[in-house]
């Protein structure tokens, strides 16, 4: 949880930008800078655990999406009448609902899916970006800023478990999307030309490797130490 | 801000009146689509012994009814291989029988439901038999359908599932290569034993000689005990289906 954004105090200018320079920080800071998987090292138990393939994947970032900024947004709603003795409980009372919502809907619509995400569709509940921010933010701020929060912090969080993915799905099953690149591959070049898939990125190690990789050339870039 | 109790009580019980509302809304409006969607995993699952993985995938799930009605037909029989249709009064058809439920009764009170897979359109023409299976994993219930050939020995495919196995580990059994391990294994010894067919402890050895081995799971050998008692289990409880059924076949290859 970053510091900065627990004592930011919205300024009361009634003119402000749709889309103000401050507000695009709200959305942007999270996908680098502010990172809430790879600098806040937050959600990385189903960073781990979805990412052998793009499509689960996918659903689980348009998933958590969701229930951030719904939540988010809930929540900032309420903020002035929620007694503060029982915060947290509010927080995981509206978090739940969200998350259950989701699995109702992908058991209707996408029965495959969620059997193959099962457990951790419900486990969004546990996941600490999505309290992380009510505490950090939603508490303190206006729906509007709040559903921007929400939004650069999901979207964090989804670009690097896609990335995770990515590089999990095309070493390890020779595929994207379920498509074979592979077989594409060593069909161009003919037969003698094999790509071997490493079953090590099928297991959860494989997503290990790659989330530190993520990491390492971010931080080199960014020039980020931990303090 | 500190709030007095009652606003606290009232507020909590405010939420949970709403909350509750909007979950059991939403339950009532997509209980239909999720019934339909579990009948449909369900008839994919009795297919996915028959046919192949992909086959599956490939098809709408207008298709998957469509190719389920025209290919498989049902019966449900009781431990002693008699034909059930009605119980309580009620008429009983194999779709609608809960493996899991009937699973907490005893064993000789229990429906079996058969799907018979058959050549299109003619029922009498049994390509396979697939009988259900139900039992316990390492974490949560584990489930499956297995099917047998004519001869009622050969096992033409199983597909077997699970609610809570460890991913990665016992959750392997979902997958076709492990499932394939089955096919064409036997389940009586040459002696006119059933004796099922035992997933081994460790993985990676060749058991193609032994008709009642298959290779097992690395690190899932609950998982795969689990498995074993279930196809066990239930072979035995249909054993007096499958002898009627074989004892017809020898009669019928003697003519």
């Amino acid at each position: 949880m970053s510091a900065e954004t627990v004592e930011q105090v919205v300024d009361k200018k009634p003119s402000e930008a749709f889309l103000s320079k401050r507000r695009k920080k709200l959305v942007t800071d999270p996908l680098v800078d502010d990172n809430p998987i790879t600098i806040q090292v937050l959600g990385i138990c189903s960073a781990l655990a979805v990412t052998t393939q793009m499509k689960p994947t996918l659903v689980m970032a348009i998933s958590v999406i969701f229930v951030i900024v719904m939540s988010n947004f809930v929540i900032s709603l309420m903020r002035n009448t929620i007694p503060s003795r029982v915060r947290i409980i509010v927080q995981l009372a509206v978090v739940a609902t969200l998350v259950t919502l989701v699995s109702e809907v992908l058991k209707a619509f996408a029965y495959d899916m969620y059997k193959e995400l099962s457990v951790f569709i419900g486990l969004i509940i546990t996941n600490c970006i999505v309290m992380g921010r009510l505490e950090a933010f939603a508490l303190g701020n206006k729906p509007y800023d709040s559903i921007l929060d929400g939004f650069g912090s999901a979207l964090g969080y989804s670009w690097i478990i896609l990335a995770v993915a990515f590089f999990r799905e095309l070493w390890g099953s020779g595929s994207l999307f379920g498509i074979p690149i592979f077989d594409y591959v060593s069909g161009i070049f003919g037969e003698d030309f094999q790509l071997a898939t490493n079953g090590l990125m099928v297991s959860p190690v494989g997503a290990f490797i790659i989330l530190g990789l993520i990491i390492w050339v971010q931080r080199t870039k960014t020039g980020y130490v931990e303090h | 801000m500190q709030q007095s109790n009652a606003y606290i009580i009232t507020f909590s019980v405010i939420l949970t009146v709403v909350l509750g509302l909007l979950l059991s809304g939403t339950s009532q409006v997509l209980g239909p689509m999720q019934r339909e969607a579990e009948a449909l995993d369900k008839k994919k699952q009795i297919l996915g012994a028959v046919i192949s993985a992909e086959e599956i995938d490939a098809m709408t799930p207008e298709e998957v009814d469509e190719y389920y009605n025209s290919r498989i037909s049902s019966i449900v029989v009781d431990i002693d291989g008699k034909e059930v249709t009605e119980q309580d009064g009620a008429q009983v058809t194999a779709e609608t029988v809960d493996v899991g439920k009937n699973y907490k009764k005893p064993a000789e009170d229990r429906l079996y439901p058969v799907f018979i897979f058959h050549e299109e359109g003619d029922k009498d023409a049994a390509e396979s038999y697939i009988f259900p299976l139900y039992g316990a994993g390492l974490w949560d219930a584990i489930w499956g359908y297995m099917a047998l050939e004519t001869d009622m020995n050969t096992v033409g495919g199983i597909t077997l599932a699970h609610a809570g196995e460890t991913p990665g580990l016992g959750a392997r059994i979902t997958e076709g290569e492990v499932q394939s391990r089955y096919t064409n294994k036997e389940i009586y010894n040459d002696s006119g034993e059933l004796v099922a067919i035992e997933m081994q402890k460790g993985e990676g050895k060749d058991y193609s000689s032994d008709p009642h081995k298959v290779d097992g799971m690395s690190g899932a050998t609950i998982t795969a005990n689990g498995v074993n008692a279930m196809v066990k289990n239930y072979l035995n409880h249909y054993q007096a289906y499958i002898e009627s059924k074989k004892s017809n076949e020898a009669v019928a290859s003697a003519n």
